[in-house]
């Protein structure tokens, strides 16, 4: 194959093209091996986690059965391990958070998308993202000491036991943490909805408000859900803000002042203190129900999404 | 007319409604902004930034040993997830077809869903079981598993918005596809991975809930990876919720600093990003 | 009916083409083309947009098997060695390409553009050697008296028909035996364009061109040879003058009047 080449070309490649075949086209195999081996190692980590929970949760799955998921009673000294009224305790922080804040970031989206100038929106938008990112920790830091005296003061004018802890207090804190988060995803929906589309509504004389209400929300409806549903998936995670006002109490909340223990809350608190294998299996498997509900929550709101595209 | 009338009215009221209820929430927001400052800078001192913690009852002090903590777990982590995150977005986007890329994306969504208290269940049975003992590397194996869905979106669509033309200029030059995504590809989206991964430090950094039973907190200082390790999210926690009013005090300048890495690298980030949006190249 | 059409040229060919086909899935885009592109000598590949022009010069150096669902059948001889069995890398040593929108790599100065095909493999080269093989091939592509000075600079700092240049020196600097242009003024303005046909002139001396062209007065003004493709076949191919004049298809006699726009 050399022999018929011309003389005088290209010295430099003479040693490349004599080790020909084997030394040019085998790493680039090796290197389209490696990045596939790396993602099916990606896979393999989203199965490796849900089957090390699952066998981790077997000793008290084996005990316990299906009567965990409502069993009311949680006793590491006696070894009787019920989920439900930590269950309870992360739904009802969890939703009671989302309600509070869907119609405070629906109408900061609608605000930064359709009425704020967009050199204010730009710069407000990136500053309500930043707050998004600040630790949960330290959230949990100013609620301790801030909220929790607010809603105790509110808890004595309204006659309810004045803890300032529990269940108010911890879903006020997850509302205010999952509002940035829901606020930037309603704007950036907001702002996908076309402009010939609001111009055409314009043109038949609707008012600002009236192409926000029959055009924009109708519009963005999906998208909008599927973000407060990633929100909520947010809430339900959610560990060391609620682990510091909840009051991490792990009996049956009696009434929505009471104070009460999250899934999260619980491991938080108990995981590196269970010196049984019973109690930590039983922890681990609250673990597993925590992903498994998170990974619902996460993937209907991705369906939505998915629909969404197509369309 | 009337019917108008009305209409400008509600329209108006919408809008007042709207800004109400928009500038609200600022309120809390600001307010913990100010509340870092106000008790947290007051307990700033060069001490602060060099010391370890007292025992109880005694002044003084400082969070040291947690500021090295959470820079060697953020290190310890970015070692691990940076090259396969990157190389993981080069398969989504060099290579995948068909189903299988689609399974790698949803994993790594799912994964970006996965609460990191899971995460620290998983690294606890994973790396503490199995040595006996906490550690950093252990700490470090959760956050980096929380950086990697970030990293590989992050990257197979930079590697994406790269046009085609580059790539069969370096092809046609007799480049192998390794090199050219090597020397190419990733030296073109630098700026836009780098962002990626920024953006996932910045989320690892204030993580504490994975820490609480894998690098777990330690009184001293320590470099060895094999060791439990204190981090800023970790004080701040144990301090926050102990009766003493100097470890309270501690926990709101833990805050500061760790409120500062974290909006420091978040804003870092947004720099490269709006330089590679109008200013780069 | 293609046999008549399309006459051997007179000088040693360097590719011979023989019953290509190329395909997108199932549609092919090239229909059985037989041709040999001379040595040393300006090909012009002509027709009217979508006729398989590109598809026919990237089948040259295999690029056009990178498209997802592209297939390529038949042969292509380079020298008498039929480059489809060959390792695509070393093809694309050998032969090398100009793009229709000029694209310098981005994060590299002047100097590493046109150095790439070397760095970019990782071969090292000693300063001298690096500094020659860049102002010759710079010298070559006629760019070098406009740019010696800010070698050191960006490539993208360039205007849109010097950076085609640039992509042109970068890809003499690996000293090719055939240098392929897909429409290589299609983004440029007249000026430009000008320079470069000039340049594809010169360059004959030292390397065998194939450019593709849906400017019938380019292809007038470069080529010594002229191929005309219509809807995926080579109608006739013959020296640019006898084609241009007394064209035998009357497609290509339609399409030089202006027929097919």
């Amino acid at each position: 194959m050399r022999g018929r080449r011309p003389k005088g070309l290209a010295s430099p490649f003479r040693p490349l093209v004599k080790e020909g075949v084997m030394r040019i086209r085998d790493p680039d195999r090796v290197f389209r091996f490696v990045c596939w081996g790396l993602a099916v190692g990606l896979v393999a980590l989203v199965v490796g986690i849900g089957l090390t929970l699952l066998a981790g949760s077997l000793p008290s799955l084996k005990t316990f059965g299906l009567k965990f998921l409502w069993g009311r009673v949680w006793d590491p000294v006696n070894e009787e391990f019920g989920a439900l009224p930590f269950v309870v305790g992360t739904l009802v922080t969890s939703v009671l958070a989302l309600l509070i804040t869907i119609p405070f970031a629906l109408s900061s989206g609608i605000f930064l998308a359709e009425y704020a100038p967009p050199k204010i929106a730009g710069p407000l938008s990136s500053l309500v993202e930043l707050l998004a990112g600040i630790p949960s920790v330290i959230y949990g830091l100013w609620a301790l000491f801030y909220l929790v005296p607010l809603v105790r003061w509110f808890e004595m004018k309204v006659g309810a036991p004045p803890f300032g802890l529990g269940l108010p207090t911890a879903s006020l804190v997850l509302a205010i943490m999952i509002l940035p988060y829901a606020a930037s995803i309603t704007r950036e929906v907001l702002r996908m909805v076309p402009h010939e589309l609001k111009e055409a509504a314009y043109g038949l004389g609707a008012t600002k408000w009236e192409v926000i209400r029959r055009v924009c929300l109708p519009y963005g409806l999906s998208g909008i859900v599927a973000g407060f549903l990633l929100s909520l998936g947010r809430a339900l995670g959610e560990t060391m803000a609620v682990t510091m006002v909840i009051g991490n109490r792990s009996e049956m909340p009696q009434s929505p002042w009471d104070l009460a223990n999250t899934m999260a809350s619980v491991i938080a608190n108990e995981f590196t203190e269970a010196s049984r294998d019973l109690h930590l299996s039983a922890l681990i498997e609250i673990g597993l129900l925590l992903f498994l509900i998170t990974l619902i929550v996460n993937t209907v709101a991705r369906i939505i999404i998915v629909r969404l595209e197509v369309k | 007319m009337k019917g108008l009338f009305w209409r400008k009215l509600k329209d108006r009221l919408a809008f007042f409604l709207i800004l109400i209820l928009a500038l609200l929430p600022a309120l809390p927001l600001i307010h913990i902004l100010y509340g870092i400052l106000k008790q947290g800078l007051a307990s700033l001192s060069w001490e602060f930034f060099v010391h370890l913690s007292r025992p109880p009852g005694e002044e003084g002090g400082g969070v040291g040993n947690a500021i090295l903590g959470t820079v060697m777990l953020a290190v310890l982590a970015s070692l691990m997830a940076v090259p396969v995150g990157v190389l993981c977005g080069v398969y989504l986007s060099e290579y995948a077809r068909g189903k299988f890329g689609e399974v790698v994306r949803i994993s790594a969504d799912v994964l970006q869903g996965v609460p990191s208290i899971v995460l620290g269940i998983v690294a606890y049975l994973w790396v503490v079981k199995p040595m006996g003992h906490f550690s950093a590397l252990s700490g470090a194996v959760a956050l980096a598993i929380m950086m990697l869905p970030v990293i590989v979106r992050s990257t197979e669509e930079i590697l994406k918005m790269i046009p085609e033309t580059l790539r069969e200029a370096s092809l046609a030059l007799g480049v192998n596809y390794w090199r050219t995504v090597l020397k190419v590809l990733i030296p073109t989206g630098l700026v836009g991975i780098s962002t990626g991964i920024l953006l996932s430090l910045a989320r690892i950094m204030g993580e504490t809930a994975p820490l609480l039973f894998t690098a777990f907190g330690n009184p001293f200082w320590n470099l060895n990876p094999l060791q439990p390790v204190e981090a800023l999210p970790l004080t701040v926690f144990k301090y926050a919720i102990s009766p003493y009013e100097e470890w309270i005090r501690q926990a709101w300048g833990a805050s500061v600093v760790l409120t500062l890495m974290v909006l420091g690298l978040n804003l870092f980030s947004r720099f490269l990003a709006w330089r590679l949006g109008g200013h780069g190249r | 009916m293609a046999a008549e059409t399309v006459v051997e040229p007179r000088e040693p060919a360097i590719f011979d083409i023989r019953d290509l086909w190329a395909y997108y899935g199932e549609k092919p885009a090239i229909r059985s083309v037989t041709l040999k592109i001379p040595e040393k000598r300006v090909t012009a590949i002509m027709g009217p947009s979508g006729c398989g022009k590109t598809t026919f010069i990237r089948c040259l150096n295999r690029l056009h098997e990178l498209t997802p669902g592209a297939r390529v059948q038949g042969e292509i001889l380079l020298r008498g060695e039929n480059i489809l069995e060959m390792d695509p890398v070393l093809v694309r040593r050998r032969v090398g390409m100009v793009f229709q929108r000029p694209n310098p790599f981005p994060t590299m100065t002047i100097y590493d553009n046109v150095l790439a095909g070397y760095k970019l493999l990782g071969i090292k080269l000693r300063r001298e050697e690096a500094d020659r093989i860049v102002e010759e091939a710079l010298r070559k592509a006629a760019l070098w008296d406009e740019v010696k000075d800010s070698l050191h600079k960006r490539g993208t700092y360039l205007s849109g028909g010097q950076q085609q240049r640039l992509c042109i020196a970068r890809a003499l600097a690996v000293k090719p035996e055939v240098l392929l242009m897909d429409e290589p003024t299609s983004a440029l303005d007249p000026k430009s364009t000008a320079k470069i046909e000039e340049l594809v002139v010169e360059l004959k001396q030292s390397v065998t061109i194939v450019i593709v062209t849906h400017n019938i007065a380019q292809a007038g003004r470069v080529s010594d040879y002229t191929a005309f493709f219509y809807l995926g076949e080579l109608v006739e191919f013959g020296p640019t003058s006898h084609l241009f004049t007394v064209p035998r298809d009357k497609r290509t006699e339609e399409f030089l009047k202006g027929k097919f726009g």
